[in-house]
């Protein structure tokens, strides 16, 4: 019994490490930042998965209903997703910053830059000197 | 369904098929919770994830291009091992978890009794999770609202709006007639719609959130079937930008209200005649603050996406 009890949070789990998996795996920034969603929505899916309660309705006053679910994870998660849209958006502004400033968003090509970069600057002083 | 969505999101190539597919997802995942009694955070997830979230990452990668290529060193190895040994740990800790939606669980047992027993009686509103958003824990909302702000003015000092003065080229007929004639059909009703869950909301699923998000839908709609230009005269960004700080400051000074008025910051008992009355009053006003910030953010962080892109939408 206990494995299916505990199902809902073991596919929690594995949709987290999926987007886990793209977030560390991929090489495309925006790739990346559906990858940091997925695993946000996640978490959301981990707190109202704790909320609910058998036979528990949603959390709206009626009469004669005498089991609700918890409504606390529901107002915690009502505004993280908000939260969420906000900070994705600012990822994504940042993603088409550094398109304009690097002229590409695949990670590799921007790390080979830095790399360039901070190799040239090393050149140039040893030159200097 | 969640699953193999996000198995495809994982495998596919196509940065434009991930998008869509995140959207699916979002969608999907708002179905759940309708299964898990979480009706507000549904409607939230459906807006928020399937439509705001959707279009703006459309328009970044209009703007960063949409070819994905391969890594030049392939290793898929390490960051499969660090998720397997991660995944594993976390099995391993839900195993002395609560069975799923087990009532005497120890997540119902500390403050959520009260929420649920008292709320309806000392708020006197029946959706006990806008008491609980907008009094009880109005400090997180406020902190909620307070970062969708400065995520906002963080987004406009990053990459700014750019206006558009010059009016499009109007063919006679129009464009897209069938997109603008039904778009100019549907924009009414969508308002509406968010005006009723604004006010609404006290009784049934949703709030200043939810509408805030299905209010900006409107103008997006507006925005994307006609132009950018005709968006930004029928909202113009300056006007929205002090309104989004209105919506803050309006929460914040409901706050103040309150300390005005001899109660605790933010504790809307004293603004009525009866503790009751002044709760409506309370709530009512701070989920107007809410929904006129996130209904003008979502408006700027769009316009702030598409004003981004070369080619006028």
């Amino acid at each position: 019994m206990i494995s299916l009890s505990l199902y809902n949070y073991w596919v929690v789990i594995f949709l987290m490490m999926a987007g886990f998996y793209i977030l560390i795996a991929s090489n495309h920034l925006i790739k990346k930042i559906i990858g940091l969603n997925i695993f946000q929505t996640s978490v959301f899916m981990l707190y109202i998965s704790m909320g609910k309660v058998t036979g528990g309705t949603a959390p709206i006053a009626v009469e004669g209903v005498t089991s609700y679910s918890n409504p606390l994870p529901h107002v915690l998660i009502l505004t993280a997703i908000v939260v969420g849209i906000a900070t994705t958006s600012l990822a994504l502004a940042l993603v088409i910053r550094i398109k304009e400033a690097y002229g590409t968003v695949q990670e590799d090509e921007i790390l080979a830059m830095d790399y360039q970069d901070d190799h040239g600057d090393a050149l140039a002083k040893v030159d200097s000197q | 369904m969640l699953v193999f969505t996000t198995i495809a999101i994982v495998r596919l190539r196509s940065l434009f098929a991930v998008v869509m597919l995140s959207g699916i997802y979002s969608l999907l995942s708002a179905n759940i919770f309708i299964v898990l009694d979480a009706v507000d955070v549904a409607f939230t997830e459906a807006a928020v994830g399937a439509g705001i979230s959707t279009v703006l990452m459309l328009a970044t990668i209009g703007i960063t291009g949409y070819e994905m290529k391969k890594r030049s060193n392939i290793k898929r190895f390490v960051p499969l091992l660090v998720v397997t040994i991660t995944g594993a740990v976390l099995v391993y800790g839900t195993l002395d978890m609560p069975a799923f939606s087990d009532a005497v669980a120890p997540i119902h047992q500390h403050v959520a009794p009260r929420y649920i027993l008292e709320s309806p009686q000392e708020i006197g509103i029946p959706n006990m999770v806008t008491s609980v958003l907008a009094s009880y824990r109005g400090y997180d909302t406020m902190g909620e609202v307070i970062v969708v702000f400065a995520a906002l003015v963080g987004v406009l000092s990053l990459i700014g709006i750019r206006e558009s003065n010059v009016s499009p080229i109007y063919l006679e007929p129009p464009a897209r007639p069938i997109l603008q004639v039904m778009a100019k059909f549907m924009i009414p009703f969508i308002i509406l719609f968010a005006l009723y869950v604004q006010f609404h909301g006290d009784f049934g699923p949703g709030g200043g959130f939810q509408a805030g998000v299905i209010f900006s839908v409107a103008i997006i709609l507006y925005t994307l079937t006609f132009s950018q230009y005709d968006g930004m005269r029928l909202t113009p960004p300056r006007v929205l930008k002090v309104l989004a700080a209105g919506g803050v400051l309006i929460y914040g000074g409901t706050g103040i209200w309150t300390l005005v008025k001899g109660g605790n910051f933010l504790n809307y008992s004293v603004l009525g005649k009866t503790s009751v009355d002044g709760q409506h009053l309370g709530i009512l006003i701070i989920e107007f603050g809410v929904g006129l910030t996130v209904a003008t953010s979502m408006m700027l962080l769009f316009f702030a996406f598409v004003s981004r892109g070369s080619n006028n939408l």
